[in-house]
């Protein structure tokens, strides 16, 4: 049997693939016309070969339930998503426009504050701030840079247009996934390679590493970089694994490192202790110290942000970047990209309603039946009323909470996700997706061509994390001129 | 290299070879079981006693009812018995993933594919074909994956404790091997007094699966000009120098690891001890005034002794350089 794709509708969505039914977008044309080519039982056994292959590779992610610990195989769409180059151009200026003001708007709230003193944006967000850290007040990391490493969230609306969601600046995750995804394409659909001219998605890992290098506090040819994860059993841990193993660095737990009374850091190794220069962490801030932070955490390593301060150790991302990964400092990004760098956002925000300006709050609390409202410092779509779709006594009860505080609030209205084809048991269907590039900055800035795409796999849900029923897609950058 | 990852290889490397040698232990108490007249016992507790097997009356009693069914259950797919082959692969496989940045990416997949495998067919045994199937794979997939790790990995330190840990084990279990046969041959004490003569049957069929489940029998043959018996049979697996699972062969192997490790006074000193005690034995003597047995369990403490030592000088996380 074929797929019928005058059946495939993606009805009032923009669909990545397909413009209208049974005609494919342009740089989409080859693979649409090689999939009609393929049977459905023949595009199964392909989705059967890219699970086992995800099996065998023991691509997974960890979900705890049941009180228990289960090691998930990653689910993967096998029909690759397209976007086109000169698309992604303008994309790729937009992710790093928005990282190199990001990264200016952090050194200025640990430094000068002069963007509040312009009254650029209101003070009072920082006294609610979660992850403000006082620690780092009167830091310059190397090079200026806070935040290294960047996944940014951008969803495309029926008008076709890409927007950002938000901004991922404490530890984003996801990449290895897109790597992998790769991979495993090109085991199934090794034809495919022929008729297109993709962008290579490799080049990550290499330029991770000299990201890292770059900042390294001692001038060494080959610096000591390390992995250093909350261990085994953290959600993300084979991600950790994978990017150490590519960048030849040592994957550390906190047990690993000590800092000595000369407060530099050293990992104990199998020749006693060996000084570390820069590590890549992805704990929490607040997890990371238990001298500084949180001090019934077992995960960190003591003295560490004594050592970071004293600037024998490079941090990435550097303690309390987080500040800038906030909901409501989100609203303000293209304000900082105006103050900062004198430039219109190239990628706009989704637009956004705050709820600590008054007028701006009544709106939301008088239209919540069409508004989606989220927390500041809350991720993974934890504490979000989602209106159209909750019962009246909820939205009352969410409307106390905003009056009760109303900085801890924003409101956008609901997004019409963007659909792409997938393999469904009988047929190919549109579901939702998003997109997380990942973009570096430290002596030079780079983005992944593409980045994550993470797809629900359930009917009309737009709820395309992993952990809650989420799948994914290899993502190409395809020329088209 | 960190201690942790250290530790981890190693340990990866020894449940890969237990798991290995484990399967070998089954073929020879399933192939000597093929070969015996009826009516000579084959020790199934024996069997599980050598394994380090906790032996609980329970144990006792479904073994004594449904001896090979039993034993096997245990051996190969029981989750409580610590030293089960889908065991000894589930760990080998906890500390693979765990140190996956230090092993190449196809040796991961080896042995994730190997539990894999295991995890679906390890309860489906009954019918000794399937069982010999199965245990041939692990076999063949250990020995596929050393022979990976051997021509894709640098010889670095982490290469070295992966020699480390398959070469003790090793060691260990060859041991073990040993014993299984020289207990089996007390077992059937009475079928050994039937016949006299230096041609006893039995005793030739022992020692001889004894060596197949080696994979020493042709190597045998090829190093010792007589015909098979327990004397030399011993002594080629205990003293042997060239033959890569007999005990001083592998623990040539462990020294010259060692001898790419830093700070390795200590763990070469007992080595060193270890290799005398065995060059110094006399397999006749022990076979005539019958402490073979004791022997054996004598070295394999060594050995555990040997592993201490490891531990202690490279895998005990060292405290800070002031203290």
């Amino acid at each position: 049997m074929k797929i019928d794709w005058k059946n495939y509708q993606p009805g009032e969505f923009y669909d990545e693939l397909i413009s209208s039914p049974g005609y494919a977008r342009k740089p989409a044309r080859q693979l649409v016309s090689y999939l009609k080519s393929m049977s459905l039982e023949d595009l199964k056994s392909r989705q059967d070969a890219a699970d086992l292959a995800i099996k065998t590779m023991g691509i997974t992610f960890t979900v705890y339930s049941d009180g228990e610990n289960i090691d998930r195989e990653w689910p993967f769409d096998i029909i690759p998503r397209i976007i086109a180059e000169s698309e992604w151009k303008k994309t790729e200026l937009g992710l790093q426009q928005r990282l190199i003001a990001l990264n200016c708007f952090i050194n200025d709230v640990y430094n000068d504050q002069k963007i509040f003193k312009d009254k650029v944006i209101p003070k009072e967000i920082l006294a609610k701030s979660k992850n403000f850290r006082k620690q780092c007040v009167g830091v310059t990391p190397p090079l200026g840079v806070w935040a290294h490493i960047c996944g940014t969230d951008l969803i495309r609306d029926k008008d076709g247009q890409f927007y950002v969601l938000e901004d991922n600046l404490r530890v984003p995750s996801g990449v290895s996934y897109m790597l992998e995804n790769r991979g495993i394409t090109k085991r199934v659909f090794p034809e495919l390679f022929e008729d297109y001219s993709i962008q290579p998605v490799s080049e990550y890992p290499s330029q991770l590493f000299d990201t890292l290098a770059a900042i390294s506090p001692r001038p060494l040819d080959y610096p000591e970089v390390v992995v250093l994860t909350p261990g085994i059993y953290n959600s993300a841990y084979f991600e950790h694994s994978y990017l150490a193993q590519r960048m030849g660095a040592e994957l550390v737990e906190g047990g690993d490192l000590l800092v000595d009374d000369d407060d530099c850091v050293y990992m104990r190794t199998i020749n006693g202790l060996s000084r570390v220069d820069v590590i890549y962490r992805r704990i929490d801030d607040w997890f990371m110290d238990p001298e500084a932070f949180n001090p019934d955490s077992m995960l960190g390593v003591p003295g560490l942000m004594r050592a970071w301060l004293k600037g024998n150790v490079a941090l990435a991302n550097a303690p309390g970047s987080g500040v800038a990964d906030d909901k409501v400092v989100y609203t303000f990004v293209p304000d900082m990209i105006k103050y900062y760098l004198g430039e219109e956002a190239i990628i706009p925000n989704v637009p956004s309603f705050l709820c600590m300006d008054k007028k701006q709050c009544d709106h939301v609390i008088a239209n919540l039946d069409k508004l989606v409202v989220k927390p500041a410092n809350e991720s993974g779509g934890y504490g979000m009323l989602m209106g159209p779709q909750a019962s009246k006594k909820e939205r009352a009860a969410f409307a106390k909470l905003i009056k009760a505080d109303p900085r801890n609030y924003m409101a956008q209205p609901l997004i019409s996700l963007s659909t792409s084809p997938i393999l469904s048991d009988k047929d190919v269907e549109p579901r939702h997706l998003d997109l997380r590039p990942f973009v570096l900055q430290g002596r030079n800035l780079s983005v992944t061509p593409g980045g994550l795409t993470r797809v629900a796999l359930v009917k009309g849900s737009y709820v395309v994390n992993s952990s809650q029923g989420g799948g994914s897609k290899d993502t190409w950058i395809v020329k088209d001129y | 290299m960190l201690s942790r990852v250290a530790e981890r290889v190693y340990w990866m490397s020894r449940y890969m070879e237990r798991a290995e040698n484990t399967a070998r232990l089954i073929n020879v108490n399933t192939n000597l079981l093929l070969d015996l007249p009826l009516g000579s016992k084959v020790s199934w507790l024996t069997l599980l006693e050598i394994t380090g097997c906790e032996i609980t009356e329970e144990t006792r009693n479904k073994v004594a009812t449904a001896q090979e069914q039993a034993t096997m259950k245990l051996l190969i797919s029981d989750r409580n018995c610590f030293g089960s082959i889908f065991n000894c692969l589930r760990n080998a496989r906890e500390n693979a993933r765990t140190s996956r940045e230090i092993i190449p990416a196809e040796c991961w997949e080896i042995i994730n594919d190997l539990y894999l495998y295991a995890k679906d067919n390890a309860s489906k045994l009954t019918a000794r074909a399937a069982r010999r199937a199965f245990l041939q794979h692990i076999i063949a997939t250990s020995q596929q994956l050393s022979g990976l790790l051997a021509g894709t990995m640098s010889h670095t330190e982490a290469y070295e404790f992966i020699r480390l840990g398959r070469n003790l084990e090793r060691a260990d279990m060859s041991t073990r091997i040993v014993d299984a046969g020289a207990l089996n041959l007390m077992q059937n004490k009475q079928l050994d007094e039937l016949s006299e003569s230096d041609d006893n049957p039995f005793n030739n069929i022992l020692w001889m699966s004894v060596l197949q489940s080696l994979s020493a029998y042709q190597m045998y043959r090829q190093h010792v000009f007589q015909k098979v018996n327990g004397e030399q049979v011993v002594n080629f697996l205990l003293q042997n120098t060239l033959f890569p699972r007999a005990v001083s062969s592998c623990l040539n192997t462990i020294k010259e690891s060692l001898a790419h490790l830093p700070h390795n006074d200590e763990p070469l000193h007992t080595i060193a001890a270890l290799q005398r005690k065995i060059d110094q034995i006399s397999v006749a003597t022990l076979l005539e005034e019958q402490t073979l047995h004791d022997f054996i369990d004598e070295l394999q403490l060594d050995i555990a002794g040997l592993h201490q030592c490891i531990t202690l000088t490279w895998f005990l996380p060292q405290l800070s350089s002031e203290e």
